[in-house]
């Protein structure tokens, strides 16, 4: 059974696709309040269509840094309120094995680092008034290890890892909640052209991300995630260098 | 429209059940409460005036909205002990009233069950005590006041200004009073007489509140909620007068003598009291309390009178400090209705049966006797008012509700009137139907005069539709 979002207050971050778009269609759904924020507005606006009053749509790059603060004074103006708030944008292109692309990296860089820092220093900084409310980041298994086939998605995951514990080791004593989420494998328009196996559905990830907003920490999304990537972590480099992980 | 964030934080009501987070500005002088204002018209934010946040439901807290918080305007400004008035700014609360003046032999002229609440507070309230069935709410005792009007201009308002009665009682909505100069009253002694009788029913007490009544200076009686039957309405009355005392600085009139003890048998530190409070606070717990009380009070002191501090008699709340978190984590809401007097024995009695039925009796029930005023969001009626306090939880909540309509419903048949500082539960034509069409208009008139572009709001205004920006 899907957990009650009665009373959820949220901003999502990157709601036009894949687990941004489950996450503020599900609370949606149960009767919570969605400002949903994406660069594609007609996504947004078709999905709003579905949840009419529940979700509104607000157009915004997070690469803009520059209309952030704006933007989220007027989501949380609009929802009269704010307790959840989801990061959700992310990007992946693909990238050979032999390559090495600045424009695709500072891309990944600008989304999946900038825009994510520019966003949750916003939250972070209300909540930490407000001394309420929940962040969410979805970051990623792939952000454990520094593995030879995405050097920068890696490296940007990580970097969201280490922000986002420091950002919890600041609000948490104010009873702010802050969330990393570790998806691996989840069927979404990023990860369409890898032909995922085993890889869960965007809703069911999105529904476990709902279920564990309040609980302060990373999360796994399986179990079996917990143990591997405790042991992927613990591979020493000079043998992690030599396998094809 | 940009906003600090760094300003944000979440206040309550008094009652904890709903809270709001806004933009926190706490100016400590006219001219800073003149730029807010002045902000707001330019940012469009709207602003929520609070003052001690004692208000029980949501009249001190709106949601995203900028929160003017008066306490830091809390400077006494001048004392005129021969003349027996006081000027102050508007954050000063009873507590610091009373203390400046008590030794001087004067005493706030009227006082709520806490010492807590600011003037500004007190006046867009306009609260009312124990004397209320003789002296009415407080902003009967108010000589003048300043005004920020929310176009920015300023007035000094007395009791010959047609706004003087409008602005005092209309919650905040109508403007920012930021100057108070009260008249006080002179007191001999610091001790009242206090005449505590034990009534076994609604018949005995509303003889009690009748034969005291124009001979007594203060009355309240305390009931019973869980007392059925014959018993119903069964509680405890208390009446009070002044004393004289001829000697010439009565130690009773020394803030010490005032001041409530922080222990309980000398021992027993008041502070942690909640948390017993707390384990007693459901209804078998308040059942036996209730009926331990009343057993008490029939049995030790019934009919004799004894001397008691003016603080001790008037701030009964302030007795355990930090009361309301045994309430925790729902919190709990009061609900205060005012029923003429030909009225009050039917409408009171059913109240009581209305909360047995439902199981959800109020832990606490205090009566108390009124006389009409002339002010513009009044309470006051020539009859009685009785306060309840409810629990809340997650899952009583809608039953609270419920029982809270049906408990208000009952006072409209009657002609009867609500406490703004104490509703949670008030719908919007619930509350206009209780001031009536002329009193409704006028504020209508007023709010589009004084406010024309709304600024001044707060999440009782949105919900009682009361803010213009929250119609349609």
């Amino acid at each position: 059974m899907p957990t009650s979002v009665i009373g959820v207050k949220a901003i999502v971050v990157g709601a036009s696709s894949g687990i941004g778009r489950e996450i503020t269609r599900q609370i949606a759904d149960g009767g919570g309040l969605v400002v949903a924020v994406a660069r594609r507005g007609d996504r947004l606006e078709e999905l709003a269509a579905l949840y009419p009053g529940r979700i509104f749509p607000m157009v915004q790059d997070v690469t803009d840094h520059d209309s952030i603060p704006s933007t989220f004074i007027e989501a949380t103006d609009k929802l009269t309120g704010l307790n959840l708030f989801v990061y959700a944008s992310g990007v992946m292109p693909e990238v050979g094995p032999q390559e090495f692309n600045i424009e695709k990296d500072q891309q990944m860089i600008d989304v999946n680092i900038s825009g994510a820092v520019a966003w949750i220093n916003q939250a972070a900084l209300r909540m930490q008034g407000t001394k309420h409310g929940s962040i969410v980041a979805i970051g990623s298994v792939a952000g454990e290890r520094g593995r030879w086939e995405q050097p920068v998605y890696n490296a940007s995951k990580t970097f969201l890892h280490a922000y986002m514990e420091a950002v919890r080791n600041r609000v948490s004593r104010y009873g702010v909640h802050v969330v990393t989420i570790k998806p691996g494998p989840v069927q979404t328009e990023m990860t369409e052209r890898l032909k995922l196996k085993n890889a869960m559905s965007a809703e069911a990830a999105a529904e476990k991300i709902l279920a564990l907003r309040n609980r302060t920490g990373e999360h796994y999304l399986k179990f079996t995630h917990l143990i591997a990537f405790a042991i992927i972590r613990n591979i020493p480099s000079f043998l992690f260098r030599r396998l094809k992980i | 429209m940009t906003a600090d964030l760094n300003r944000m934080t979440h206040v309550t009501g008094f009652g904890l059940v709903t809270g709001a987070d806004s933009y926190l500005y706490r100016p400590t002088s006219e001219d800073e409460v003149a730029d807010i204002l002045e902000l707001a018209r330019r940012s469009g934010r709207q602003i929520t005036l609070r003052g001690a946040g004692r208000s029980y439901g949501d009249a001190n807290i709106g949601s995203e909205t900028i929160l003017l918080d008066i306490s830091r305007m809390n400077q006494i400004l001048h004392f005129d002990s021969a003349q027996g008035t006081i000027d102050c700014q508007a954050g000063v609360t009873l507590e610091q009233i009373w203390r400046h003046v008590i030794e001087d032999g004067y005493w706030p002229p009227v006082v709520s069950g806490t010492m807590f609440p600011t003037l500004a507070g007190a006046l867009g309230m306009n609260l009312h005590g124990k004397n209320a069935f003789q002296a009415g709410p407080i902003g009967n005792f108010v000589l003048e006041y300043d005004v920020v009007f929310p176009n920015g201009t300023r007035r000094t308002l007395n009791q010959n200004s047609p706004l003087f009665s409008k602005i005092i009682s209309s919650a905040g909505l109508l403007g920012v009073i930021t100057r108070v100069k009260l008249k006080l009253k002179k007191i001999q002694s610091g001790d009242l007489r206090v005449l505590p009788i034990s009534v076994p029913n609604w018949q005995a007490q509303f003889a009690a509140f009748e034969e005291f009544n124009g001979q007594a200076d203060y009355m309240v009686s305390w009931i019973d909620c869980f007392a059925k039957g014959e018993k119903a309405g069964r509680g405890l009355f208390h009446t009070a007068w002044y004393l004289d005392d001829a000697s010439d600085a009565p130690l009773s009139l020394r803030p010490e003598h005032q001041d409530l003890p922080d222990t309980i048998l000398g021992r027993f530190p008041k502070s942690t009291v909640w948390r017993y409070l707390k384990k007693l606070n459901n209804r078998p717990g308040m059942k036996f309390t209730n009926w331990g009380k009343y057993l008490s009070a029939k049995l030790l002191g019934n009919g004799k009178p004894h001397p008691q501090s003016l603080v001790g008699f008037s701030f009964l709340l302030d007795y355990v400090p930090g009361w309301r978190k045994a309430y925790l984590p729902g919190g709990f809401i009061q609900i205060q209705t005012f029923v003429p007097k030909e009225h009050a024995p039917r409408v009171f009695a059913e109240q009581l049966r209305l909360q047995q039925e439902a199981k959800l009796e109020s832990f606490l029930g205090v009566m108390k006797r009124h006389i009409p005023d002339q002010f513009l969001f009044s309470h006051g009626v020539d009859g009685y008012s009785l306060a309840l306090d409810f629990k809340v939880t997650k899952s009583n909540k809608e039953r609270v509700w419920q029982l809270a309509h049906a408990i208000n419903d009952l006072v409209l048949t009657a002609g009867g009137k609500f406490y703004l500082a104490k509703d949670s539960t008030l719908r919007p034509e619930d509350f206009k139907q209780s001031l009536g069409d002329e009193a409704f208009a006028e504020y209508a008139r007023l709010k589009l005069e004084l406010d024309p572009d709304a600024i001044l709001t707060s999440d009782l205004a949105k919900r009682l539709l009361l803010d213009p920006r929250s119609v349609g």
